[in-house]
Formats: C-alpha cells, sequence, structure tokens
C-alpha cells in the first residue's frame, strides 16, 4: 500500500457494475480524512449495548438490520451515552446497509466527533463481499515493474528486458496479430488473495499507449480499436527477452520449466534471445499455446522426449530380435 | 550503485519534454538507471513509464544507477534536474 488509505479514497474508488459500493455521505464530512488501516468490517452490535472490550475500533464499523433495529428503540428511549462513547474511539466510519438512514440526533452525535457516516442501499451481506474484495484489493502487496503487459489468447503476459530490447515493438505486432495492450513501461502489479498477481496500467488515464522508437507515443486504443485494450489483468506468464548472447546456452529441448518470482508468486518463465531476423511476437504467441497445452495436460517436449526413448527401445529390442534370429538361420 | 536524492523544481513537474530530455540522456549510459517517488520504481530510460509516474513539482526523487558509469550517469540526472530541464 503506498499511500494511507482515507475514508474519502473509499468513497472514490472507481467500482463498476458487480464491484460498486453505491456508497454515500450522510455526515460527519470533516471526518473523511481519517484513515482506514485494515482491510475488514465490524459488526458492532456489543459495543452500542455498552460491551466494549475486544471491541475493534480500528476497522469500518457496519450497521445491518440488527444494529439499526437496536438504534430505533435506543432513540424511542432517548439513551444515547453508549453511542456517545462508542464514537469517542476513534473508529474510521460507520456505514448503514439496507439504504437505512439513521436519527437526525445519531448524526449530531457523530458530526460532535466527526466521524464520517456512509450509507449504502446494497443489503448487508452483499456489502460485505464486496467491500471486503475492494480492500483487499487496496491492501494487497504492490509493487511497480519495468514491462510491457499484453493480453495473448487470453493470457496475461509479462514482458520484461532491458530498453531498447524491443519490448514495445513486441507488444505492437501482437496487438496487430489480434491480442490486447494493458500496458506499457510501468505495469502496476498487486498480488490478491496470495497467490494471483493483477497487473494494470500505473496510472488509467495515462495507459494504453505504447512508446515506438522512431513514430513516438501512439495510443493503441485510437489506433487499433478498443478490441485491442484491457485494464486488468492477471499476470500467468513472464517473457524475459534479452539481445542474443553467443556464449549463454538457450533452452533447446524445453523440457526444464523456469519460474520468475513477482512478490512472492511463482509463474512460468521464457527467456527468449532476440536476434534481428527473429519474429518475437510470433515466438510469444507460440510459447503461450504450448503453455496451454500444457495445462490441459499435454507436454509436447517431454510427450516427445518419451516417444523418443520409446521408439529406440523398441529399435533396440527389434535388433536383438534379428540378431538371435539371424544367429538361428545360419546354425 | 549510486544513489541521490533530488527535488523537482519546474512548475509543470516531469511531464513529456522532461521526461523525453531524461531518456535522451539517460541512453547514453551503459549504466541501469532508475528513478523512484514514493513506491514506485521505474526505469528512467523508458519515456512512459517516466511520465506515468507523475512527478510534481516540489516532488523529492531517488535517482540510483548500477554499472560501469554510474557515478556520471546520476551526477548528469541531478544536474539536468537542477538546473529545471532549461526551462
Amino acid at each position: 500500500m503506498p499511500r494511507s488509505f482515507t475514508v474519502l479514497d473509499l468513497l472514490d474508488l472507481d467500482l463498476k457494475d458487480h464491484n460498486a459500493l453505491q456508497l454515500v455521505c450522510l455526515a460527519g464530512r470533516k471526518g473523511l480524512t481519517r484513515t482506514i488501516t485494515q482491510p475488514d468490517i465490524n459488526r458492532p452490535g456489543l459495543a452500542l449495548s455498552g460491551f466494549f472490550e475486544d471491541f475493534n475500533a480500528r476497522r469500518i464499523q457496519l450497521f445491518g438490520n440488527g444494529e439499526t433495529s437496536y438504534l430505533k428503540q435506543l432513540s424511542q428511549k432517548d439513551h444515547w451515552e453508549d453511542i456517545e462513547k462508542f464514537f469517542s474511539q476513534q473508529i474510521p466510519c460507520c456505514i448503514f446497509s439496507n439504504g437505512y438512514r439513521p436519527e437526525e440526533k445519531f448524526l449530531q452525535i457523530t458530526e460532535k466527533y466527526g466521524c464520517p457516516v456512509l450509507a449504502s442501499d446494497l443489503n448487508s451481506s452483499d456489502f460485505t463481499v464486496r467491500i471486503i474484495r475492494a480492500l483487499d484489493d487496496v491492501f494487497a502487496p504492490q509493487k511497480t515493474i519495468h514491462g510491457v503487459f499484453v493480453e495473448v489468447s487470453g493470457l496475461g503476459v509479462l514482458i520484461r528486458g532491458d530498453s531498447g530490447v524491443g519490448k514495445s515493438e513486441a507488444a505492437l505486432e501482437l496487438i496487430e496479430r489480434g491480442h490486447r495492450l494493458v500496458c506499457d513501461d510501468a505495469v502496476d502489479i498487486r498480488c490478491v488473495s496470495g497467490n494471483t498477481l493483477l497487473g494494470k496500467p500505473v496510472n488509467p488515464a495515462l495507459g494504453h499507449h505504447l512508446e515506438v522508437r522512431g513514430i513516438g507515443i501512439i495510443n493503441v486504443a485510437q489506433l487499433f480499436g478498443v478490441a485491442a485494450i484491457q485494464f486488468q489483468k492477471e499476470i500467468e506468464m513472464v517473457m524475459e527477452l534479452e539481445l542474443w548472447d553467443p556464449s549463454k546456452e538457450y533452452e533447446r529441448l524445453g523440457t526444464k520449466d523456469k519460474t520468475a518470482e513477482i512478490l512472492g508468486v511463482k509463474l512460468p518463465l521464457m527467456q527468449i534471445p532476440v536476434k534481428p531476423g527473429r519474429n518475437i511476437a510470433i515466438i510469444i504467441e507460440t510459447a503461450v499455446m504450448n503453455h496451454r497445452l500444457k495445462k490441459m495436460g499435454i507436454h509436447s517436449a517431454q510427450e516427445f522426449h518419451e516417444n523418443v526413448i520409446q521408439w529406440l527401445e523398441s529399435e533396440n529390442a527389434r535388433n536383438v530380435y534379428l540378431r538371435k534370429t539371424k544367429g538361428v538361420n545360419t546354425q | 550503485m549510486v544513489e541521490k536524492v533530488v527535488t523537482v523544481k519546474n512548475r509543470a513537474g516531469i511531464h513529456a519534454r522532461p521526461a523525453g530530455m531524461i531518456v535522451t540522456l539517460a541512453n547514453k549510459f551503459e549504466s541501469q538507471i532508475f528513478i523512484e517517488k514514493e513506491n514506485d520504481k521505474i526505469n528512467a530510460k523508458s519515456i512512459m513509464g517516466l511520465i506515468t509516474l507523475g512527478v510534481l513539482c516540489n516532488t523529492p526523487i531517488k535517482i540510483s544507477a548500477n554499472g560501469t558509469d554510474e557515478q556520471q550517469a546520476v551526477d548528469a540526472l541531478a544536474l539536468l534536474i537542477d538546473n529545471r530541464f532549461e526551462e
């Protein structure tokens, strides 16, 4: 997490469709700068009734059906001490689900303590799932990596390599061949749920541009259409481009699988030597297809190896047999 | 490995033109050169990375270089940034 994540950032999260939190701010605007430090929510039922032992004040407090009914009862009795005590703790914000709007008196208390009150029209369980997913994403370990990130036949491929080795040119040809660009040069990588790497442009407003030596910066979305771009993708493979080094041994059989590690997640790695006349885009495309075959249980190189062994063995057996029968005939 | 922290002083920050100047200068050196702002670290030889870093006026950035001409590279880049990209 690069910067502190405030309640205002939570309201500003750009989530769409089935991810949207549908949050509005009802009161306590001056508290919008409070930071959220834990990617989890708390149902404050017990704390509202005055039991503060082990109360997790640093979490977002979610008021669902139970809590709101209890608040209604409190307001009928005009009994607000526990609520005052509740808000005197530094809680980041409280959120009402089910579109419930709290009483005027309740809002006055939150204003007094400067605690933001948000509301969402979603029901509690939907809202919980969505906010935990959103917070997981925000609090996920993050890293910016130099490379070009493309989607090839539906598989997220991170192309790495030194500046000027031809990453952008390879990406351009892949786009031309019907694949998609996620971002060029700087890839924002997040590790979600411990084993999945998601890559997206560092700055969404500047994403989908490609720098090609000799032409300059081009807008891929406008040049090739929206079908040529993707906003976010899981990274499933790493391609390392490097200038062909005659003294170095490159993989010839493909029976050994290499891996690269990013944010603790291991990914299949392929090192591809670059030399004039080698069409990198087609090599990447083929590597991706081959990887998909492997995932389907067909390992071309290994199968080839096994077939060779089998053939050699049968050939050997045939020779032994022939020699024997020849021996018999000459006798 | 040589590192230096400099503050960007020109008003518009590192936009397209300064980014182009940094990249052109960085490419004259053999060392690997990186520019770091907060948690983001990018290759100083790539123009898109540098622009997307979004360096504003008065932002401290860290230049680091690793290689045979690392000292010269860091000094030259720091000088360029200190001179406000001749703006």
